[in-house]
C-alpha cells in the first residue's frame, strides 16, 4: 500500500519531466515540410545576372544540387553566406541561389558585396515560387538528387554541424 | 451653365455614393475568405491566424488564397493546396489523424482518468469511515456492556 502511495505522483513527474525536457530541446520555429522526398516543385524563371536566361529544375536532372533561398535584405542570409561561399569553392555541389522577394538591382549589389557562391540565382520577384516550396523563414535550403526530388531541408542558417553532419553526407550519398 | 455643371456633378456625386453604398458582388467572398484565413496559421508568427498577421508572408499567402478562391477552388481544396506546401501546421484546427489522436483525444483520457481515480479515491474513504464507524460503535457497546456489568 505505502509504495504504492508515492508511486503514482512520482510517475506522473517523471512523464511530465519527461514531455517538458523533450518540450524544451525542440525548435517550434522548425515546421517538418511535407515536401521531404517529394519531387521539387516547378518553376521556371530568370537568372539574376542574366534576366534573359532562364533556369528550371528540370534543367539540372542527373545532378545533385542545393537550392538556397536568400535575399538582400535577410539578416540571417549574412550568417551563412560565408559558409555558402567556401562551400561553393570545395566545389563538392552546385549552389542555386533563389533570389526570394527582393529587388534584383540589390540582389547583385548584395552579392557583389558579399561574395557570390551561387552557380546562378534565378529572381522570385513576388513570392510565388517561395510559396511552392512552403518557404517561410528565409534562409532556407533544399538538397535536390538526380532525379528531382527534395531530399532534405534546411530551416534558417545552415550551421557548421547541419553541413557536416547532414547535408554533405547526404550529398555524397546522393551522389553515389 | 454654370448652374447645369453643378447639377451633373451632383448627380455624379450621388450616382458615385449610391454605387459605394451597394453590396459590391465581391462581398459574399471577402466573407468566405475572411472565415477561411481564420482558419489558416500565418508560419512567421506562429500564434496568429493569417486574417490577424501584417507579416509579408501572411500578405502573399491571403492573396494566393484568394486567387484560388476566384479560380473557383472550394476552401478543402485551398487548405489541402497549403498544407502539401506548409504541412498540417498551417491548419488552425489540427486534422484528426493517427499522429494527433494523443492531441485530440488525450484530454478526455486524462479527464476520464482523473475522475475515476477520485471515485476510487471516494469509496476508499467511505469504506474507511465505515470501519472507523463500526470499529467506534464496537468499542462504544464493549464500554457500555462493560459499565452495565460493572454495575
Amino acid at each position: 500500500m505505502t509504495p504504492f502511495r508515492w508511486s503514482i505522483p512520482l510517475a506522473i513527474f517523471v512523464v511530465l519531466v519527461a514531455f517538458l525536457w523533450i518540450g524544451l530541446g525542440r525548435d517550434p520555429r522548425e515546421v517538418p515540410s511535407p515536401l521531404i522526398g517529394k519531387p521539387a516543385p516547378a518553376f521556371r524563371l530568370g537568372k539574376l545576372h542574366a534576366p534573359n536566361e532562364t533556369l528550371a529544375p528540370s534543367d539540372l536532372k542527373g545532378k545533385v544540387w542545393l537550392l538556397n533561398v536568400w535575399a538582400s535584405w535577410c539578416v540571417s542570409c549574412r550568417v551563412e553566406h560565408p559558409l555558402l561561399v567556401q562551400l561553393a569553392k570545395a566545389n563538392i555541389v552546385p549552389v542555386y541561389g533563389l533570389d526570394y522577394k527582393d529587388d534584383p538591382q540589390a540582389g547583385r549589389d548584395w552579392l557583389a558585396k558579399n561574395g557570390d557562391p551561387y552557380t546562378a540565382s534565378i529572381v522570385d520577384r513576388d513570392g510565388r515560387v517561395g510559396i511552392d516550396y512552403g518557404v517561410y523563414g528565409v534562409p532556407e535550403t533544399f538538397l535536390i538528387d538526380k532525379s528531382g526530388t527534395i531530399r532534405y531541408k534546411q530551416i534558417g542558417p545552415i550551421t557548421p554541424e547541419a553541413l557536416q553532419e547532414k547535408i554533405l553526407p547526404l550529398v555524397r550519398e546522393l551522389q553515389q | 451653365m454654370r448652374n447645369l455643371t453643378a447639377a451633373a456633378l451632383l448627380l455624379i456625386a450621388t450616382l458615385v455614393s449610391a454605387a459605394s453604398m451597394e453590396p459590391s458582388p465581391g462581398a459574399a467572398l471577402d466573407a468566405r475568405l475572411k472565415k477561411l484565413e481564420t482558419e489558416l496559421r500565418c508560419l512567421v508568427c506562429q500564434n496568429q491566424t493569417l486574417a490577424d498577421s501584417n507579416a509579408d508572408l501572411a500578405d502573399d499567402l491571403r492573396r494566393e488564397v484568394r486567387e484560388l478562391a476566384i479560380s473557383g477552388k472550394s476552401d478543402d481544396e485551398i487548405k489541402a493546396y497549403l498544407v502539401a506546401r506548409y504541412g498540417d501546421f498551417v491548419l488552425y484546427n489540427p486534422p484528426v489523424k493517427p499522429t494527433t489522436w494523443l492531441l485530440w483525444f488525450g484530454p478526455f483520457v486524462l479527464a476520464i482518468g482523473g475522475v475515476g481515480l477520485w471515485w476510487l479515491i471516494l469509496r476508499r474513504r467511505a469504506k474507511m469511515a465505515a470501519a472507523d464507524t463500526t470499529a467506534a460503535q464496537a468499542r462504544g457497546r464493549k464500554l457500555l456492556e462493560d459499565d452495565a456489568s460493572g454495575a
